[in-house]
């Protein structure tokens, strides 16, 4: 089944074309991750599976009801965004912050019982940072607060987690390990991934289908394999690229050439 | 198991230091004045009033007491103002006069005055509408494009209440009487000895106001995220800050025109509470609501105590403890 399925998408800002006649179907259990250049749209396409941007025209559904139909708390529930950055101005503690992850499960006027603390402190335990519980968020890490968010999002106890570059500004090892938790949630849990990424190599290690977007339209979908060709890429971001199958279970591994100031 | 008591908890034990804390305030206050009682006899007077001799009756009931109620709910009002303006403008300057309430209320005031209207309703009623036109004018003039930008909102208001204050000058310019111009300086530093005790049941026109901001006190949490992370954790972003901005604006707009200006504790107030018990809402509401009305009921005693010769305005008091008090406690936390 399909959790995501898009038709037909366009969206503008202003006169400005960002999605162009877009369709995809993520399945449930997928690892899917979309590459781009810079302002191909890809964000612009989480934001809209969010809810947070309203299409010029297509549609979206999500797990065979259209997106519109959603109330906020009840989208909430189904699908978590973990954004690319977040307000550190007036800090929360980790455990406050995991906590809201409960929050679309409250009514009104609820306030997180034995039950939304227990699955608060496994959340963060799944992500490793149940050491920093007290601890207010300004006071960490990169890596340490991305873990925050997705263990926030993992408490919404969602479908389907959205991903904004969440290896973006983080060491190897730490893009790795939070790569590892994501396939680790989509393997024991059965969570749809989606995430953006700028970073080739780490979702042609780990994506089940890759989309290409080029200036607003899918240029490819499909396997690392299929997507990441020297062909296609020229094409899509204008930059020889070497494509080294010879690695790891013959998953393709990409170098950019270097531009003709480079003595070689 | 988690060690840190639950938020149920935390509510309470901190809701009741508080309420202590203002309930001392307040019998200081009766206690203390021009006239001094003594503790008997203002106990006497509050319990039994049939008994307390005719004097002491009076000056506990009709004089202290109205005063020290406004005074607690100015300063609850005010700084339940200002930690929800903070809040929805992710701003930690924002003060609860931030959208042009000040200037209009007191371009009314002013105004008001300058006609010769009584302080009580004519003026009062001046400074409320006052308030609210300009508060109008911030709300609907940047909603035709980016009704929801923080900055945009925060620039309206600051244009407005530069405006306002060219007017005020004028205004004061144009007065001859030197009482007149006493009156109106008086009112922009928030004053409490015009009080007539039949002001005193408007206020609870504030009571709906508080309860639907204690209500939004979650949600409001979430939108010191950002408006995207709060909408994808399932808060209707545009509807919670309309509702904040009108039931805060309102109650602000009605305790100023019974009170004037009193400055800083809207900013001072929900800024010690977020040093001392960290971010979350729902504790910081109650915490603000019952400490800022201990914290002016505190300063208004001692703007009465400082000044022998018979008034001085509260708001030169709540500046005066209160930015010291702050700085010291950024110096602590830094430390």
């Amino acid at each position: 089944m399909s959790v995501v399925r898009v038709r037909g998408l366009n969206l503008h800002y202003g006169h400005q074309q960002v999605l162009r006649d877009l369709s995809l179907a993520i399945e449930k259990g997928e690892f899917f991750v979309v590459i781009g250049p810079n302002g191909s749209g890809k964000t612009s396409l989480l934001k809209v599976l969010a809810h947070l941007l309203k299409p010029a025209g297509g549609s979206v559904e999500l797990l065979g009801k259209p997106l519109f139909a959603y109330g906020r708390g009840e989208l909430a529930r189904c699908l978590a965004l973990v954004p690319q950055q977040m307000p550190l101005d007036f800090p929360f503690t980790v455990r406050e912050t995991v906590l809201m992850g409960r929050s679309p499960h409250l009514g009104l006027l609820g306030v997180e019982g034995r039950q939304d603390h227990a699955l608060a402190r496994e959340a963060m335990d799944f992500t490793g940072v149940r050491h920093l519980e007290d601890r207010r968020l300004d006071q960490l890490s990169g890596g340490e607060r991305q873990r925050v968010i997705i263990a926030r999002a993992i408490c919404q106890q969602p479908q389907v987690i959205l991903l904004d570059e969440p290896t973006a500004s983080l060491d190897p090892a730490h893009q790795v390990h939070i790569m590892d938790l994501l396939e680790r949630l989509r393997q024991e849990q059965g969570i749809t991934v989606v995430m953006v990424s700028h970073d080739l190599n780490l979702a042609a290690l780990y994506a089940d289908r890759l989309l290409l977007l080029r200036e607003g339209e899918a240029l490819t979908v499909g396997s690392p394999r299929e997507v990441l060709t020297v062909g296609t890429l020229r094409h899509c971001f204008g930059c020889e690229m070497l494509v080294d199958l010879r690695g790891l279970d013959g998953i393709p591994r990409i170098t950019p050439l270097p531009g003709k100031y480079l003595p070689r | 198991m988690s060690a840190s008591p639950s938020l149920r908890a935390r509510q309470l034990a901190v809701s009741l230091l508080l309420a202590l804390l203002l309930a001392a305030a307040g019998l200081l206050a009766m206690v203390f004045g021009s006239s001094g009682l003594d503790l008997a006899t203002t106990l006497t007077a509050l319990w039994a009033p049939e008994q307390a001799e005719p004097t002491a009756r009076a000056i506990v009931w009709q004089i202290r007491l109205p005063r020290i109620l406004l005074a607690a709910v100015v300063g609850a009002t005010l700084s339940l103002g200002g930690l929800v303006f903070q809040a929805l403008l992710r701003n930690p300057l924002a003060e609860p006069y931030i959208l042009g309430i000040s200037g209009g209320s007191a371009v009314g005031a002013i105004g008001g005055m300058l006609l010769g209207l009584t302080m009580f309703p004519g003026v009062t009623v001046a400074a409320f509408l006052g308030s609210m036109v300009t508060l109008a004018l911030v709300l609907l003039l940047p909603a035709s494009r980016a009704a929801t930008g923080k900055d945009s909102l925060l620039l309206g208001g600051v244009m407005v209440n530069a405006f306002c204050s060219a007017v005020i000058t004028f205004l004061i310019s144009l007065s001859q009487e030197s009482t007149q111009v006493h009156h109106i300086l008086f009112w922009l530093m928030g004053d409490f000895s015009m009080l007539k005790s039949e002001q005193l049941p408007i206020l609870l026109l504030i009571l709906p106001c508080l309860a639907l901001i204690f209500v939004m006190a979650r949600p409001m949490n979430l939108l010191l995220l950002g408006r995207e992370s709060a909408s994808a954790l399932g808060v209707n972003v545009q509807r919670v800050r309309v509702l904040l901005l009108v039931a805060t604006s309102f109650m602000v707009s009605l305790v100023v025109c019974q009170s004037g200006l009193v400055g800083f504790v809207g900013l001072v107030i929900p800024h010690i509470f977020r040093q001392l018990l960290g971010s979350d809402h729902r504790l910081l509401a109650p915490a603000c609501v019952l400490g800022g009305g201990a914290y002016l009921v505190f300063c208004d005693l001692l703007a009465r105590m400082l000044s022998k010769t018979g008034e001085m305005p509260v708001g030169i008091v709540t500046a005066l403890i209160g930015a010291p008090l702050f700085i010291f406690l950024l110096w602590r936390a830094r430390r």
